[in-house]
């Protein structure tokens, strides 16, 4: 699945603007970032609801497909301006986590390898 | 022969910076060529020791220095040490602050990270005195 066909599907909202489509590879959701920092994967496409700066760092160190923040929460324009800066697609849905894990699972993503 | 050597200091408490060392160590990784299985790894330890030092300690550095065969990350710090290491390379043991469990942290899962992510992992610790923990990742 393309990040593209998650936004349209999930009637997301891409925070960080126009961005280049890239394949999300597998998805994981966990709000403890160490955790996410052991299954973390290239081109993985994560769902929290924290929106701070060190998520940011999270997922361009491990090169994730894109962010996905459920609940429409609020994300800081300085969080969106870091993730722009370092081309994270940071995208906010209205559904709750365990919805857009569904839209991810229907569309073919797999889950992070465990481990 | 060592191709390069840095050190990098990390200041304690600066939750804003968190990251930043390890995305510098990452940038040079990848201009260097070096495979991404192993940035993704030198990363991942990276960061978490990064971490620990924002939040845990009294401030530190990290030097990372690259071989041909190797990658050696050191990171050490100024306290206030660490009083049971076997508690702490337990996962899920965690004395983080509310404050920054509310970010995330504290799962308890950052130490064991490093290990099982760096071939050789070291961690000696003195109470009033500090850290000091060596990780190597073979290229
Ligand atoms: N540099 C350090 N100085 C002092 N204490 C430390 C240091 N690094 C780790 N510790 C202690 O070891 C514990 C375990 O560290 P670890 O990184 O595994 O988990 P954490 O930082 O608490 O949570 P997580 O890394 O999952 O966010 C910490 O809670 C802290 O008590
Ligand atoms: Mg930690």
């Amino acid at each position: 699945m393309q990040v593209s066909e998650f936004v349209k599907l999930a009637g997301g909202r891409v925070l960080t603007g126009e961005y280049e489509d890239r394949e999300i590879a597998c998805g994981y959701t966990c709000d403890l970032l160490s955790h996410v920092m052991g299954k973390g994967q290239a081109d993985m496409a994560w769902i929290t609801v924290q929106a701070h700066m060190n998520v940011i760092a999270v997922a361009a160190l491990l090169d994730f497909a894109c962010v996905i923040i459920p609940e429409n929460l609020p994300v800081d324009e300085t969080i969106i301006a870091k993730a722009a800066q370092e081309d994270i697609i940071m995208i906010s849905c209205e559904q709750t986590a365990f919805e857009l894990v569904n839209v991810l699972h229907e569309g073919g993503v797999p889950s992070a390898k465990k481990g | 022969m060592t191709m390069i050597k840095e050190t990098y200091p990390v200041k304690a408490g600066d939750m804003t910076a968190a990251g930043d060392v390890s995305a510098r160590i990452k940038r040079q990784m990848k201009q260097l060529g070096i495979p991404a299985s192993v940035v993704r790894r030198v990363s991942v330890g990276t960061y978490e020791a990064e971490i620990n030092l924002v939040i845990h300690s009294e401030g530190g550095r990290i030097d990372f220095s690259i071989s041909p065969e190797k990658i050696t990350i050191r990171v050490v710090d100024q306290g206030p040490g660490i009083p049971d290491l076997k508690k702490a390379m337990t996962e899920g043991w965690s004395t983080a602050t509310n404050e920054v469990r509310n970010m995330g942290f504290g799962a308890g899962m950052g130490l064991p990270n490093m290990k099982r992510n760096a071939d050789e992992f070291t961690i000696e610790s003195t109470v009033g005195v500090g850290t000091d923990i060596t990780m190597s990742f073979n290229i």
